[in-house]
């Protein structure tokens, strides 16, 4: 802007350059705005949004069927008995369906050093998996145990009253697995 | 000129002497010469970083460099290349280039041109003083998703008021384009007769003025997020960490195309003259260009697409993703037109421009490879797309910086570049770049996730490959410093004022080296 063309343009220049600044102000707004404008749009266009989407957590009612019976079973297994003694406190319950019982599994590490172990489930007859409720389990973890080490470990469980009529026992096996001797590659 | 030019500077008998030359200089040619240089010195720091990253990868395992510092590497090389190799190259080339092509005798906010300048070096320090902060430089990529990059230790702060400085820098920078172009272009100079590199940049200062700001309100959030509470992208407090995909995206696609634009514009007015015929569909161009920009701002989601959206918005982002194949065909297919049955040369800035016609391509096939949803379910962040954003940002891009390095490099210094260096440059980066992201395909699709510092080794040989092409090109690149400087000292020759044989528009009116200042009376253009 050095020349006789000074003048004019100079003018327009102010009247754009303000537009120009007002424009990147409003777009900084707007990025802020975008956080109301998702809601709204996913809202109104009934497309998911993170508030529909959410499941919330609803507590389940369970009829206690006390007029049926089930045994359940208890077995415990492990590959690596040198290392592991791994036994069920009670190997069978008769326990009404929908009704919340707990037993233990006792573990033994009868090694010198720390280990890790961890447990793994599984349900026979295979139909009745989806009916056998675990609601805590020690399998749900890693278990540490130091060298010699005894622990006696909770099972919270329900038989679904789902359950069907023609099976009347369920066997609920573990197998235990040492994972790594802990403080050693 | 006398009489009128000493309202606000006193050096217009030429620059001042020393230092004090470049801090206060409100010539723009002196601003595009300082933004070019920066932008250089740039392009090796973050090429120094991709050289530690493709170390480390050269074969499985921990080779060279801590996990966490690899990260960092990762991050910053993109943040680096981005904000301070591409843009201001690009930026730097506008401020040279667009008063000399619209007859303009300067920008037209020549202060603030200083000022966009020299508060870039303010935003790099702050950007790379985080090496030295407990915690180390960010490292949650340059997308900075929370919640993981809110773990950021004392560098979040920093990066925050980096990106804020570098996009006011941008912003000012775009608003004296748009000035400039819209009121200073030379009587009879109507829009629809400006070159294609000025509309590139028109239409890109828009798309920055729309989106930088964006950005800095996505980093402010997550400022506030992490140290005064609020909980924006916190799930605990209500917010959604999608949240934040979503408004970067915003931001991050038109980003895309700012650094593509211009170099649409360049490799427009390179192909004409190199082919000695007029541009093929003056007109589609403009459109085209616009398109891609409006198309840009209703794409964002598919970078995305595996954060669980509905199946309508999946649809909707791919086709509309797919749709940007059309005005970009257009441009390819013009360009291929331009240079049928033309009589052509092959000088280095021509060798560029077609380098990039095939390779710029490639990375645009790749692009609708990851446009279809359930393909890019699989292909996302893997090395698939690291392989396609590289071949449309560094032979894309990148290429068309360096083609219009050589192709005005005679007209800012006055003396022609060494071909036969130039030809060397060219043909050792086209043959390294190919060989360091062609085998990244491969690897994306074997599945080789992309961030992550180690591999299966599986993946050995095509790292090795990768690698190697890695560090020919960066080796190479010192070749474009000398050609540069050799050209500077006096190169092969005193340039003529036209330069090429097929050169058209003002630019080339004027003497080289163009003199400090230019069209002070404008040119009557016909």
């Amino acid at each position: 802007m050095s020349s006789e063309q000074d003048g004019k343009p100079g003018k327009g220049n102010r009247g754009l350059v303000a537009r120009l600044t007002l424009a990147s102000v409003a777009m900084f707004g707007f990025g802020f705005a975008l956080v109301p404008l998702y809601d709204v749009f996913c809202e109104v266009t009934g497309i998911s949004s993170s508030s529909t989407t959410r499941a919330a957590a609803e507590p389940v009612a369970l009829e206690v069927d006390y007029d049926r019976k089930v045994t359940v079973e208890f077995v415990a297994t492990t590959n690596q008995r040198d290392i592991w003694r791994f036994t069920p406190e009670e190997t069978r319950m008769r326990v009404h369906p929908g009704k919340l019982y707990t037993t233990h599994y006792l573990a033994t590490n009868l090694d010198e050093r720390d280990r890790m172990g961890h447990a793994v489930p599984d349900v026979s007859p295979a139909g009745a998996t989806r009916y056998v409720q675990k609601v805590e389990c020690f399998c749900f973890e890693e278990q540490l145990f130091a060298g010699e080490e005894s622990q006696r470990m909770p099972v919270l469980f329900y038989v679904d009253p789902e359950l069907p009529r023609n099976i009347g026992t369920v066997t609920l096996n573990y197998s235990f697995f040492a994972q790594d001797v802990v403080g050693e590659k | 000129m006398s009489t009128a030019t000493d309202t606000h500077h006193d050096e217009h008998h030429g620059p001042a002497k020393g230092m004090r030359r470049w801090l206060f200089t409100t010539n723009h040619k002196d601003i595009g010469t300082l933004y070019l240089w920066f932008s250089l010195i740039m392009f090796f720091v973050g090429g120094a970083m991709a050289m530690v990253i493709r170390a480390e990868l050269i074969q499985p395992g921990m080779n060279l460099v801590d996990p966490m510092f690899y990260n960092q590497m990762v991050t910053m090389h993109a943040l680096i290349m981005i904000f301070g190799a591409v843009m201001p190259a690009f930026v730097g080339l506008a401020n040279w280039m667009i008063p000399m092509m619209v007859g303009a005798p300067d920008m037209a906010l020549p202060r603030m041109n200083n000022w966009s300048f020299w508060i870039l070096p303010i935003g790099f320090t702050l950007l790379l003083m985080t090496f030295f902060v407990p915690g180390g430089a960010p490292a949650a990529g340059w997308t900075i998703y929370p919640p993981l990059s809110l773990q950021t230790g004392d560098a979040f702060p920093l990066l925050v008021f980096g990106i804020h400085v570098l996009g006011i820098s941008s912003i000012m920078g775009a608003i004296n384009i748009i000035v400039t172009i819209m009121n200073m272009r030379a009587p009879g100079m109507g829009l629809l007769k400006m070159p294609i590199f000025v509309w590139g940049w028109l239409i890109t200062a828009y798309l920055l003025i729309a989106v930088m700001p964006v950005l800095a309100g996505a980093v402010t959030m997550l400022l506030t997020d992490k140290y005064f509470g609020t909980a924006f992208f916190d799930a605990a407090g209500g917010g959604d960490p999608v949240l934040f995909q979503h408004i970067f995206w915003f931001f991050g696609h038109p980003e895309v195309y700012i650094m593509i634009l211009p170099a649409f514009g360049i490799i427009s007015e390179i192909i004409p003259t190199f082919a000695r015929k007029k541009l093929f569909g003056y007109s589609a161009m403009v459109y085209a260009i616009a398109a891609i920009a409006f198309l840009s701002f209703i794409v964002w989601a598919h970078h995305m697409f595996t954060v669980g959206m509905p199946v309508a918005g999946l649809l909707f982002f791919m086709f509309t993703t797919m749709l940007i194949a059309v005005p970009t065909g257009v441009k390819i297919f013009n360009w291929v037109a331009t240079m049928w049955r033309g009589a052509m040369t092959f000088e280095t800035p021509m060798l560029y421009a077609l380098a990039f016609l095939f390779l710029f391509t490639i990375g645009g096939f790749s692009g609708l490879m990851l446009a279809i949803v359930p393909a890019d379910f699989q292909y996302h962040d893997s090395y698939f797309v690291v392989a396609h954003f590289h071949y449309v940002l560094v032979p894309g891009a990148v290429f068309a910086i360096m083609a219009a390095v050589y192709y005005w490099l005679p007209k800012w210094t006055g003396y022609m570049y060494s071909e036969f260096w130039g030809k060397t440059h060219f043909w050792l980066s086209t043959i390294s770049i190919n060989v360091t992201f062609f085998p990244q395909h491969f690897l994306g699709l074997a599945g080789m996730p992309r961030r992550i510092p180690d591999y299966a080794v599986q993946f050995t040989d095509f790292n090795f490959i990768s690698s190697i092409g890695a560090f020919v090109f960066g080796l190479s690149q010192l070749i474009f410093v000398y050609v540069i400087i050799h050209c500077i000292r006096g190169g092969v020759g005193r340039a003529t004022d036209r330069v090429w044989e097929g050169s058209h528009g003002l630019e080339w009116t004027v003497p080289s080296p163009a003199p400090y200042h230019t069209f002070e009376t404008a040119p009557e253009v016909k």
